[in-house]
């Protein structure tokens, strides 16, 4: 948070005597202000209204009242959900980027599956659980998936339609940085193809598969459009909950469940994306 | 939360001079196993493209086919939900307006610090990517309470900006660090300012320009990112955006026409312009 206090002295100008003028720094004050009134600042009011009781005075206890078994089971549905999806996204991405990254570098079907990779990624949302409920849903042209509605079989597969491109996207200069010649040392070395998955491919792409689940984790997690278009009447996932406890009044006494939800979501994703910090350093040391 | 890694930043592959080396037999194996990969996958990624594509072209009468639903896009109007077409002009206004505030906002920015005050270039990278760890979701909570403070304004839904600009702040962070990556920012601003050009000079005539691509990458993830946004504009109250949009007339009129011919333009568009990117992308990488 020092960046604050550098934004709130930015106002006074020339305090270090560096130059008679405006130091250099000052340059950067309209992104750090804007981040801090944007960004900071919500995420402060999060945290501190989660920790306040509604008379104003601080109840550090309202943290324990996350292992109250009704906010603990939007936890368990949410960690159940992402973990699904993130598992069956980054086992069939990983395949697919596999598939990709062996073709013609500049050709069609590459460029074609990154774009749209790109696309739907990007593009979940409302329209993905619509495109998914006229395929399988109730009114499907498919077939009429019976598990449709069901938590968390039916959601997943929705999931799974945007986890997979994302892994596409993470994944593939991972294995773009693996290079032929390991390959072909290992070929000479008479390695067969099980034992170079096992002891060469294998070790080197693992940080960074590891790494693109946790994102897709972290994705799954944030991801609010899809699950609310998909179910609105009942709430499965935190997200979901967030959104009604913002609507209504109604949720645990003394605690505003908003903030408190929100507060768990911020410690989960933050705990997510420095393990998905680490693996990429980790991924980054062979794949360059 | 979607790509991090964006379309046309991905890294020239290394694979060009892979089917060389190849035996023919594991090449021959390695095609049979890609062609039915991309099978599948295509499958998966396609049919619920079709059937929303099918719904959207769905006549009065069930199995019937009719073009009502796409030049309902221009005129469609219920009760208590606002034309359809407001919705669509304001959501590309809100593209337009957070695509320029963001590249306003941090080309400067990180220009300045590359040039200047290097010191801050890890912090300012840290908060560019934070939003991926604090969800939309959670800004919401955060933000709430401030635009309910301020609602008494009748703010337009233009004034979502604000807080869209720091969702896209990680891909188009991304994808200009990426466009300043690949220029040399000290001999063009040394060479510059010998020659007597201010530094607001250095920036707008010598450096930009240079950095084109990604700038272009960024604008276009933001229009995407915009485009599709939902979270935000529900929870805030603003249903004249176009995904809050759409989720309301399907609330109204289940499986209407409409938002499937809607959902489907959208991404078409959005695809149209990741393609545009990847093309470019491609050139600049052909010349050099």
């Amino acid at each position: 948070m020092a960046v604050t206090a550098t934004t709130e002295t930015g106002a006074r100008p020339a305090r270090a005597g560096r130059r008679p003028s405006v130091p250099t720094w000052a340059g950067t004050v309209p992104f750090f202000a804007y981040v801090a009134v944007f960004l900071l600042w919500p995420t402060a009011i999060v945290v501190v209204d989660a920790l306040k009781n509604p008379n104003g005075g601080w109840a550090f206890a309202n943290i324990a009242k996350l292992g109250d078994p009704l906010v603990r089971g939007y936890f368990i549905g949410s960690v159940k959900l992402c973990l699904l999806s993130s598992v069956f996204g980054a086992v069939f991405g990983a395949i697919l980027a596999y598939a990709v990254a062996t073709g013609n570098p500049d050709g069609l079907i590459r460029r074609l599956y990154i774009a749209v990779s790109g696309v739907l990624a990007q593009f979940g949302g409302v329209t993905l659980a619509f495109a998914f409920l006229v395929l399988i849903g109730p009114v499907g042209l498919l077939f009429h998936a019976s598990w449709f509605y069901s938590f968390p079989w039916g959601i997943t597969v929705i999931y799974t339609y945007f986890q997979i491109p994302l892994m596409v996207l993470v994944f593939l200069p991972a294995i773009d940085g693996v290079k032929v010649q390991w390959r072909e040392a290992s070929e000479n070395l008479g390695a067969s193809a099980w034992q170079y998955w096992r002891y060469v491919g294998g070790p080197l792409l693992t940080p960074a598969f590891l790494g693109g689940a946790l994102l897709l984790f972290a994705n799954a997690l944030s991801a609010y459009a899809t699950a609310v278009a998909w179910e609105n009447q009942i709430a499965y996932i935190v997200p979901q909950q967030i959104g009604i406890a913002l609507s209504s009044e109604v949720g645990l006494a003394n605690v505003n469940v908003a903030d408190l939800l929100a507060l768990g979501m911020v410690i989960v994703m933050a705990i997510v994306m420095t393990g998905y910090a680490l693996l990429q350093r980790r991924a980054a040391r062979w794949l360059r | 939360m979607a790509a991090v890694t964006s379309v046309g930043e991905t890294p020239a592959p290394t694979a060009a001079s892979r089917p060389r080396g190849m035996h023919a037999r594991r090449r021959r194996r390695l095609n049979i196993f890609r062609y039915v990969v991309f099978t599948v996958f295509g499958l998966f990624f396609l049919l619920p493209l079709l059937a929303m594509l099918r719904f959207s072209l769905e006549g009065s009468k069930l199995g019937t086919w009719s073009l009502t639903a796409w030049k309902e896009i221009a005129s469609y109007q219920n009760t208590g939900i606002p034309p359809l077409l407001s919705a669509i002009e304001i959501t590309l206004e809100l593209a337009v307006i957070t695509s320029v505030v963001t590249l306003v906002l941090l080309v400067p920015t990180m220009i300045w610090i590359r040039l200047r005050v290097q010191w801050l270039e890890r912090t300012v990278e840290f908060l560019c990517t934070l939003p991926l760890t604090i969800p939309a979701i959670v800004l919401v909570v955060g933000v709430g309470p401030i635009y309910n403070r301020i609602q008494h304004y009748s703010l337009s839904a233009l004034m979502l900006f604000w807080i869209y600009v720091i969702l896209a702040l990680p891909y188009a962070y991304r994808a200009l660090a990426a466009g300043l990556g690949a220029i040399d920012v000290k001999t063009l601003s040394e060479a510059a300012r010998s020659l007597g050009a201010s530094w607001f000079t250095v920036m707008v005539r010598v450096i930009s320009p240079n950095m084109r691509q990604g700038i272009l990458n960024a604008l276009l993830l933001t229009f995407a990112l915009v485009l599709g946004e939902f979270t935000i504009a529900f929870l805030l109250l603003y249903e004249d955006v176009l995904q809050p949009e759409l989720y309301n007339i399907s609330r109204s009129t289940p499986n209407a026409g409409v938002i499937f011919s809607t959902s489907f333009a959208a991404l078409l568009f959005a695809f149209v312009l990741l393609l545009i990117l990847s093309y470019a992308g491609r050139r600049r990488r052909g010349r050099g």
